[in-house]
This record gives structure tokens, sequence and C-alpha cells, in this order.
């Protein structure tokens, strides 16, 4: 891939990944004029010209990649308009970091095939864990059609870890409850271990899905163990040299440079 | 000079009005703060913030009820001077944080920081000044409505046209406000605040201040409501309600008296922002949002339209309701019971509650007073709807 | 990138070795087929080259097959297998398998072992009797431009008896010559004006590319070609921009239509109006999903059973909402307003409450989907049939009101609606009529906005505010004024696109609209006479 087209919903959370992903692209030698990066308003639906032009910057010769940030409803008419266009995943693949099962839900995938959606989870890993999840949900729902996503996982984690943590702090009270965290593991659902670690963030598997005619997505690319979660990217100069630690350090935004709580 | 037209305007239910005011002013704060939290009467302090909330959608009941009910103008977009106050505001108390934000930058916003934005835009100037926030607090509401007020009544957009075009405006802004590069941090908005004047904004005894400051702000807002619709100035804006060509043949400048009452209904909806904000702790672009607009107006048609205490009284049940039924087993049905709301205050009772009741009591005085005189002449009942 | 080219080489060396009649590697051919049998990407892929290199008589259906999934293999006995309609083949004798193992996988693809298939078809198929086949084998030389696939051209241009494959072989040997820098100068030459008749950002690309070493005259004619090719595309961009905007005008009228009925006809602020559009949409996902069900043969179709079906039930709540609420309100637009508000809060819920909060799948049957090219545009058929309905729809419209007896009544009652009492109509049923048919328009609006916009219960909402814009902008009360305002907006809107970006473009063009309404409070197309006080 030599052209990247960074494409989100204009907020905080598209504006602050493709921030860190641009820093990444150009720490690797991809140059400037290489990266578009282009954002939409919340529920855009008229994805026509953004399209076009991703189709016009993406056959100058390079091989060009979109990663997606684009945020809820606005999805759907986004992959539509792509499919209608004819942009195919062969051609420009497009990444996408908020669609999962229970966004294609709403969406004709035949168009999509190939399209990928990087996640820690996916409803189609074969684990016995997350099968026995799955049919508990669809029971509870009543709908054998029901989807299972990323978020929804979290929260099973989540919540296995927050009852490990009741009964090691043998209490509910928050601030005890939070003390208790670090270091607490709960079972995911993809067949590993993850971990609570002292930033307040988990360890996970990161994998990589291609969306398949149905809907749901086959893996195609895994990390080798589980990945554990910065709370600050060391992409970027203003946030590499802080570190979140809530056991030794108390601090969430501690300066290793500084030696100082309190940010930059 | 003031003081005619503020006596004049001090009727029984004012004083009622204005009583219960003082006596919100001084009890809610004090049963928050001098009661122990055994003592039944005791008011938690999420209570006050709840109530400091609905008296701030209160003031902004009665600034729309200020133009609508007693001007015959329907702006659909009076959310937008709601959240200019309140962005105004937030723009200080973001000023406020100084240091403590997460990037500790101690001129620009964290969101700032973030964007890589170099240096603080002109626009946010002078907002780490108290007095320069609270003038602009007035001046941005006033000054947008006074320019759009300025165009719209001019040319003469009247009715359902100007209801559009007020829509068209904050939704406009919805969108502007959305948007990073227009510096207002964006869907986020603003929020994380610390001080308030140098007051710990969470603090129990800042809230309960800031209830009272909002009570008192919201009987002043009624006097000057009461002051203005009871003078001969008031009546001229009852007959371009009722009757706007009549009125603008007998020789009056209707487009003058309507820009000056909706300027003036746009600044004390500033002022119900400003005072909102510091209290549910975040100002975002969905304050913009077009529903919240004609949300506002239905608490004043609930209330009654042209009755000021009517708005108020509107404002505070419609959102009780909400804050009743959103929580719980009945939060689905909630926007069925808004819209039923909607369609039943307009189909049956098009006067609201205290323009029903007061319609009632004309009524049963003119019967009274007819069976006394035997058949003398019976008025026509105060407080008509418009149109 | 590296890896399919030289694949590419291959096959059509492949190719040539074919030609040459030698005898096919047979050895290469199994081995490439066990490859598949790894479940691993990477194996797969050398697979391919293995197979398509291999001159084997099954390398082509076994290609074909692992491109539309029906390559199967047993991880027991590592045999490869066919899936067809009705058998199992063995792949590697192309007979019917005598005995079928039980647990038979699917070889799994990705997007590098997509392209690898394709670049391999495409070398095989370079002389393939099938047009279409040799088409798509010149596309994919034109894009690897390798110079090994020269001769192979050479010798395909020279047998090509249809000028428009013989067009894309040209393009395709003109984007390996242009690079190729032990050619005759004058081949170049040809290349480049070859690329430059191309036109498009591909053509561009080649020349831009071509080598820094190249001579004097050749780099000119290379310039010369570049700045042809970009003020032509410059030229097709304002076309593009005015397709789009046309597209999205269309949108925007299709949405309004029934709008200018309901409120411009008959001055009801019809606030539920977006819900109406709604209800439409989600007529048509309840006909797919009952198609899907019971007959997928008629797919194709659905949309054509939702109109009427979206008319009737959008119509029909339109005229309960009319005979229940509005009729009582009739002279109180402000009030009308806000009661239809409230119904449109009530029927958002009420789909909500049905239907789920989340999206519903509403799919383009195949005739919607899909684009073709004119000149350097790119015209989506969902869009290009958007526009065609939204003309049949207004045409409709201005047919009913102006020749049909009932249009008749509708246009006398709201123009002076005691003389048209006095005349003998009934006024009241011609209002619940006529508001119907506003509502019925909305819900037709709805089966074509579903094609494009999500169907969620917050449909509506997006389009309110922008029909009120355009019935206001294109004056009140006139067909044509809502025709001319919602195109023009649209196209407006999508010139300031490239500059401004969505949301810029956007607010402005609110700005414009609120202080174009103040200039001319009527809109562009004002009645003139008594009802303008009414």
């Amino acid at each position: 891939m030599k052209r990247w087209v960074l494409a989100g919903t204009d907020y905080v959370y598209p504006r602050t990944t493709n921030k860190i992903l641009e820093a990444y692209l150009l720490s690797k030698g991809v140059a400037k004029e290489d990266i578009m990066i282009n954002y939409a308003p919340f529920g855009h639906s008229d994805w026509q010209t953004i399209v076009s032009d991703i189709k016009k910057f993406g056959s100058a010769g390079k091989k060009t990649a979109v990663v997606s940030t684009i945020n809820g409803d606005a999805n759907v008419p986004f992959y539509k308009e792509l499919g209608n266009q004819g942009v195919s995943a062969k051609d420009i693949p497009v990444v996408a970091f908020s669609v999962g099962e229970e966004e294609l839900a709403g969406l004709d995938t035949k168009p999509l095939l190939g399209h990928l959606a990087a996640w820690n989870y996916f409803q189609s890993i074969s684990d016995p864990l997350n099968k026995e999840y799955i049919a508990k949900w669809q029971a509870f729902t009543k709908n054998p059609k029901r989807t299972f996503n990323d978020p929804m996982e979290a929260h099973v984690i989540g919540f296995a870890m927050w009852v490990k943590a009741v009964e090691k702090a043998k209490s509910v009270d928050p601030d005890k409850v939070i003390d208790a965290l670090p270091g607490i593991e709960a079972p995911n659902l993809t067949g590993g271990i993850s971990k609570m670690l002292p930033n307040h963030h988990i360890t996970k598997p990161v994998f990589i899905g291609e969306v398949r005619a149905d809907g749901q997505f086959d893996v195609v690319w895994k990390t080798d163990g589980l990945v554990a979660g910065d709370a600050w990217s060391k992409e970027l100069p203003g946030s590499k040299d802080l570190v979140g630690d809530w056991v030794t350090l108390k601090c969430g935004n501690y300066n290793t440079v500084t030696k100082k709580c309190g940010g930059a | 000079m003031i003081a005619g037209p503020l006596i004049r305007s001090l009727d029984r239910g004012a004083t009622i009005f204005l009583t219960i005011c003082a006596a919100a002013t001084i009890l809610i704060p004090a049963l928050n703060l001098l009661t122990p939290e055994s003592f039944f009467l005791h008011v938690p302090t999420y209570l006050v913030a709840l109530f400091g909330k609905y008296v701030c959608y209160a003031i902004l009941a009665l600034s729309i009820d200020l133009i609508w009910g007693y001007c015959g103008i329907l702006s659909l977009g009076h959310g937008a001077f709601f959240a200019l106050g309140g962005y105004a505001m937030g723009m200080y108390l973001m000023r406020q944080i100084g240091t403590r934000g997460v990037y500790a930058d101690p001129i620009r916003p964290d969101f700032m920081v973030f964007l890589n934005w170099p240096e603080l835009p002109v626009y946010w100037y002078g907002f780490n000044y108290f007095a320069y926030a609270a003038v602009m607090i007035l001046l941005v509401p006033g000054l947008l409505a006074f320019v759009f007020g300025w165009f719209a009544f001019r040319s003469r957009v009247t009715g359902v046209y100007l209801s559009i075009i007020t829509q068209a405006m904050t939704f406009a802004l919805t969108l502007a406000f959305f948007r990073n590069n227009f510096g207002f941090g964006g869907n986020n908005g603003l929020t994380d605040f610390k001080d308030i004047l140098g007051f710990n904004v969470q603090a129990q005894a800042t809230r309960a201040s800031l209830f009272a400051a909002s009570v008192i702000a919201l009987a002043i807002c009624f006097v000057i409501c009461r002051a203005v619709v009871t003078s001969k100035f008031g009546k001229v804006l009852v007959a371009i309600r009722d009757a706007e060509s009549r009125t603008r043949f007998l020789g009056y400048r209707v487009e003058s008296y309507k820009l000056f009452v909706f300027t003036l209904s746009a600044c004390m909806a500033g002022v119900a922002g400003a005072l909102y904000v510091p209290q549910v702790g975040i100002i975002n672009p969905s304050e913009f949002a077009p529903a919240n607009s004609i949300e506002a107006v239905i608490w004043v048609a609930v209330g009654g339209r042209g009755t000021l205490t009517g708005a108020v009284l509107g404002a505070i049940l419609v959102n009780y309701a909400k804050t009743t039924f959103t929580s719980g087993m009945l939060a689905p049905y909630w926007l069925f019971m808004l819209g039923a709301m909607f369609v039943l205050v307009t189909l049956f009772l098009p006067r609201g509650i205290i323009g029903t009741w007061r319609h009632w009591n004309a009524e049963r005085q003119a019967k009274l007073s007819a069976a006394r005189e035997d058949g003398a002449a019976v008025g026509e009942p105060t407080a008509r709807p418009a149109e | 990138m590296r890896m399919i080219r030289d694949r590419l080489v291959a096959c059509l060396l492949a190719l040539g070795l074919m030609l040459a009649a030698l005898p096919a590697n047979a050895q290469s051919f199994q081995e490439g087929l066990e490859k598949f049998t790894t479940d691993s990407f990477g194996d797969t892929d050398d697979g391919i080259t293995a197979v398509a290199t291999s001159g084997h008589a099954q390398a082509g259906p076994v290609i074909l097959a692992l491109q539309e999934g029906r390559l199967a293999y047993d991880p027991a006995s590592k045999r490869v297998f066919i899936k067809t309609a009705s058998a199992v083949i063995d792949a590697a004798t192309g007979q019917p398998a005598a005995s079928v193992p039980a647990d038979l996988k699917t070889v799994r693809l990705n997007n590098r072992v997509r392209r690898s298939i394709e670049a391999a078809i495409g070398g095989l198929n370079l002389l393939s009797p099938d047009a279409g086949k040799r088409l798509a084998a010149a596309l994919a030389v034109f894009k690897s431009h390798e110079a090994a696939a020269l001769p192979a051209l050479n010798t395909a241009i020279g047998k090509e008896g249809e000028a428009r494959i013989k067009r894309a072989l040209e393009e395709a040997r003109a984007s390996v010559l242009i690079f190729k820098s032990d050619a005759p100068e004058t081949d170049r030459l040809d290349a480049i004006s070859t690329l430059r008749a191309r036109g498009d950002q591909e053509a561009l690309a080649l020349l831009a590319g071509l080598p820094a070493d190249a001579p004097a005259n050749l780099k000119k004619s290379a310039q010369d070609a570049i700045t042809s090719i970009q003020n032509n595309l410059a030229i097709w961009a304002s076309v593009q921009n005015a397709w789009y905007g046309l597209s999205l005008g269309s949108v925007l009228l299709l949405a309004a239509i029934g709008l200018a009925i309901t409120f411009g006809v008959m001055g009801v602020i019809n606030m539920a109006h977006g819900e109406m559009v709604m209800i439409g949409a989600y007529v048509t996902f309840a006909v797919q999903e009952t198609i899907r069900t019971y007959n997928p043969g008629l797919f194709d179709y659905s949309l054509l059973m939702a109109v009427p079906l979206a008319f009737l039930v959008s119509g029909a709540i339109g005229i309960l909402i009319e005979r229940s609420v509005i009729r009582f309100l009739y002279g109180r637009p402000l009030e009308t307003l806000l009661a239809t508000w409230g119904i449109s809060l009530i029927l958002q819920q009420a789909v909500r409450t049905m239907f789920g909060p989340t999206n519903r799948e509403v799919g383009n049957p195949s005739w919607m989907s899909g684009a073709f090219e004119i000149g350097q545009i790119t015209i989506t058929y969902n869009r290009l049939w958007i526009i065609v309905f939204t003309i049949a729809v207004f045409v409709g419209l201005l047919a009913l009101l102006r020749l049909t007896p009932i249009g008749l009544q509708m246009r006398a009652v709201t123009q002076n609606r005691s003389m048209a009492s006095s005349m003998g109509i009934r006024t009241s049923s011609v209002d619940a009529l006529t508001f119907g048919l506003g509502s019925g328009i909305a819900g037709i609006a709805g089966v074509a906005l579903s094609q494009i916009d999500n169907v969620s219960p917050n449909l509506g909402q997006g389009y309110i505010i922008d029909s009120f814009l355009v019935v206001v902008f294109g004056g009140v009360g006139n067909l044509w004024g809502t025709l001319v305002g919602a195109l023009s907006l649209g196209i407006a809107n999508k010139f300031l696109e490239p500059f401004a970006g969505a949301v810029l473009g956007k607010i402005v063009i609110l700005v414009m609209i609120i202080l174009f309404i103040q200039k001319r409070p009527r809109g562009l197309f004002a009645l003139k006479g008594r009802a303008v006080e009414a």
C-alpha cells in the first residue's frame, strides 16, 4: 500500500485516530501528499463526492487503501455508494475501525466482500466460550439471527473482572474495587485470558477480519498473543512521554521526561 | 419613571409568583446546606442541581412566551440563543481550568492543544474575565437576534416562514458547532469545568448558590416581562399579534416593536443558557438541535401561552414529567407521552393550564356579575390564543 | 505488487509455452493443488502461481472454481475438489469424484489471493475465445504494465477483431511501451498519444511516471499530453459536479414534493412529513422481507410492488391524521406545526417499538446496482433511476392536479374554499384526499430513499428541515418552484462541496437560504394576488 485515505466522521475519535495514523504513516516513509484526510458530518448521507474523490485518489497508479473511522448511521450510505460506484476491495480495500457485525446487519454485504475491519473480537471466531455466549444472547433476545460484537464482548469481560475485583476487595465501594482491579484476569471470548493492567487498560488480541457475504467476518490476520492497551499513543509528539499507572504512580498522565503528574 | 410600570405590573398572580421565588431562593439552599442528610426535609445536592436546571428552562420558556404569547412570533430557534449564552459561559469556565487540564496548558483549553492549534483564537480573548463573559452572554445572542430580526422583520417575514428560517438558523449553528475547526470543541463541546468565580463548580455550596442565582434571574426576567407586557408598549405588541397589518396601518412601526422584543427575548434566553451550563457541567452542539427548540415551545403551550406564570409552570411541569418518565419502566413510552402532549394540548387545551384556569375564572365572574346585574353584557374573556 | 507482476510474467510465459504446444508440467500442477489444502493464504497464493504456470488442462477450471468459492479440499487426504451445482469433481483429473469425503472445507480467499486470481485469469485469457474475458485480460495487463507481456499483446492485437477490445489491448501495449527505454521512439510517441486519447486519471498517472532519462521530445510530448488530459478532466469534474448536484437535487425534490402539496397547496405545516417518508421506507423493508421469505426470485420486482403499497399505507395514515387532528386546526398554522410535531414523535417511537431502533436492511435490486461510465464520470444506476423516478412522480403529480377532476377540485378548494363549497364541492373530503395525496407521495419518496439511505426510525428527521427549505425557497403553492428550488439547492451544494467540504458547504447553503428569504419572503416563484395575505 502506497497511498492512504483516512476518512472519518468529524469528531474526536476519528480525529485522534487519524492523527496517530498520519504520524505513523509519515514515520514509515509515506509521503504527505499520498495521505488524504477527509471528514464528513454525523449522519452524512450523500457520499457521491467523497467516494468519487477516493476513487480518483486511488487510480493515480499507486496502491491505495482507505482507513474508515466513519461512525454509525453514515456507514450504510457510504458502503452503498462504494458498492455502486464499483470500488471493490481488490482495488481499494476499506479498513473500518468502527463497523462491526451489528452495523452490517443493516446492509446488503455482497458488494462489500473483502473489505476489512479491525477489532478485538469477531462473532465468527470459533471458541467454545464464544459459542456459548452467542447462544445465550440469541436466546435472551429471542432472535436467532441477532449479532454479537466487540463492544458486547468487552462488557462480558468487564463484568467478569468487576465480579472478581469485588470478591477480592470484599466490597462494592467503587474506590476499593478500582484499587483491586489491576492484575485481575478474565477469559475473553476468543480463547485467551485478558488481564487488567496498571493503566486501567486490558490485554486483548487484535484481529483483522474480512467481510463475508453473510455479514460476518473472516479473520485474515491476528496478533500472535494478547496486546497491552496503551493509555497514550507512542506516535504523537504530545503524548509519547506520557504513561498511565494507577498502581504505583497513581496518575493517569505521568510524564516520564519531566517526572511529573499532569501532562505534557 | 421606572417604578411606575414596575408597580403596575405587580398584580396578585405576580406577587404570589415572586413570593414563591423568594421562598425557593432561601429555603432550598438552606434545606440543602444546613440540614443533616437524615432530616426528612433535607434536599440532596443532586436535586438542587436538577431544580436549578428546571429554573433555567423556565427562563427560556419565559423568553419564548414573551415573543410568542404576546407578539405572535413563533421562534423555533430559541435554543440557539440559549446555547450561545451557554457557550459564552462555557468559554469562561474553560479558561478558568488553567493548568489543571490534561495537557496543563495555561492558556489553551485541552482540545486546542490536542488539535495542534498554535495559539488561542482571537474570539477566545477576554473570556478569562467574568465581567467580559457576562457581557458576551447578553451581547452574542442579542446581536444575533438583532441582526436576524433586522432583516427578517423589515422584509416582513412572518408566521410560519419566520418559524422555518429560525429553525434553519439553529440547524446551521448545530452543524457549525459540530465542526472541530470552528474552535468550540466539536461534538464534545466544552466540559470538565473546575471553578466559577474562584469557587469549585462541584461543591455543594456553589451548587446551592447557582440555584439561588438562577431563581433570582428568573424573578428578574419575570418582572422585566411583566413590565413590558403591562406597559403601553406591551399593548401594541398584543395588537401586532392579533392584527399585524391593522397595527401597521394605524401608524406603528411594527418591525421596531418586534425587533426590540425579539432581541430582549434572545438576551434572556442567553442568560438562561449561561446559568444552565455550570449546573449541568457541559455544553455541546446538541443544545442547538432544532428538536430542543420545538420542545421548549411546547412547555409554553402546556403552561399557557400569553401568561407569564404559565410559561414558567409549563417548563417545570413538563421537565419534571420528563425526569420521572425517562427513568425507569416507562422510558420507552416517554416519546409517546411527549407526542401526545403536543397533540392534546393544541387540540383540547389551546389556552394552556393557566390560560384555561383564568378563562374559567373570568367566565364564572362574568356569570356571577351577569346574574347580579341581570343580563348585563358579558365581556370578552381575557387571554385569547393568538392567530 | 511486485509478486503479482512476477506471477503475471509467469502466466504469460506459460501462455507462450502452451502456444508452442509443449507438454504440460503435471508435477507443478499437482504441487500447486496441494498448496490449497493448508488453509494458509500465503500457500494458496503460491498454489495459484504453480497451477497457472503448469499449463495443465485443469488449470483454468481450478482457478475459476477458486474465484467463485467452489474449490474445496479434504484436510485428511489432501485432495482438492471442485464443487458444481450437480456434482463434486476431482480437481486433479476433471472427472466426477468416486468418493467424496464428509468434511470438505472451502479454500478461503482474501484480497491478495483475489488479486492473484485475477492476474492469473488475465494471463490465461488474452487469447480466450470469450470477448469479455479478453477485455478483462487486457485491462489486467494495462494495470500491471509488465514488459514481458509485449509479445503476447502484439499477437493478440493482430488477431483481435472487436474494436473495443482492440483499443484496450493497444492501451495495454502503450502502458508497457512508455516505460520500455529500448523501444523505438516512434512507438513510444504513439504510446503517449494513445494514452492521451484515453484521457483519464490512470493515463495521467502513467504519463507522469515517464522515466526521467527519456529523450527530450518524448518528455515534451508527455507533458503536452498531461496538460491536455488535465484540462479535459477539469471539464469533466464540472460535469460530474453538475450530475451529483442533479442527483442530490432529485433526492431533495422527492423528499419535498409531498410537502409541496400539504404545505404548499393546503398551507398545513406538516412536521410529520418526514415520518411519512420513513413509513414508505419501512414498507419497502416489509415487502422485501416478505419476498425473501416466500419467493426470493421476485426480489428484482420488490420496489415496483413497494411503490403502490407505500403510497397506500402513507396515504392512509395521512388521511387518518388529517381527519383526527389537522382538520380541527385549519387556520391556525402554528398550532398545526406543534401538533404534527407531536405526531411525528409518536410515529417514530411506534416504528422503533415495532421494528427496533437499529437500521434494517433494504437491498438494491440488480437493476439498481452498479454503475456505467460516460466519458470520465461514473454514473451509478441507483442515482439514475432515482432521477428518472423523481421526474415520473413530478410529471404524474402535475398531470393529476391539472388534468383530473379531483385535481381541479383540489385547486378550487385551496384557492377559494367558500366559493368551491358553494359550487357543490365537498371541501372536507377534498381536504382529506389532498392531505392523503401529499402523504402518499412522501411514502413513495421513502421507497426511493431506502435505496440510498439508512432505514431507521430517524430517516425522516434528516429530511424535514431540508424539505421545508426547498418548498419555501421555491415559493409556496408552486410545484415548479419546488422543482427549481430543489435542483438549484442540490447543484449549489455539490459545487460548494469540493471547496468548502461537506459540512461547511451545507452551512453556507443554509445561510444563503435564510438571506434569500429575507430578500424574497415568498420564495423564487411567489404567488400573486389575494392568496398572499390570507
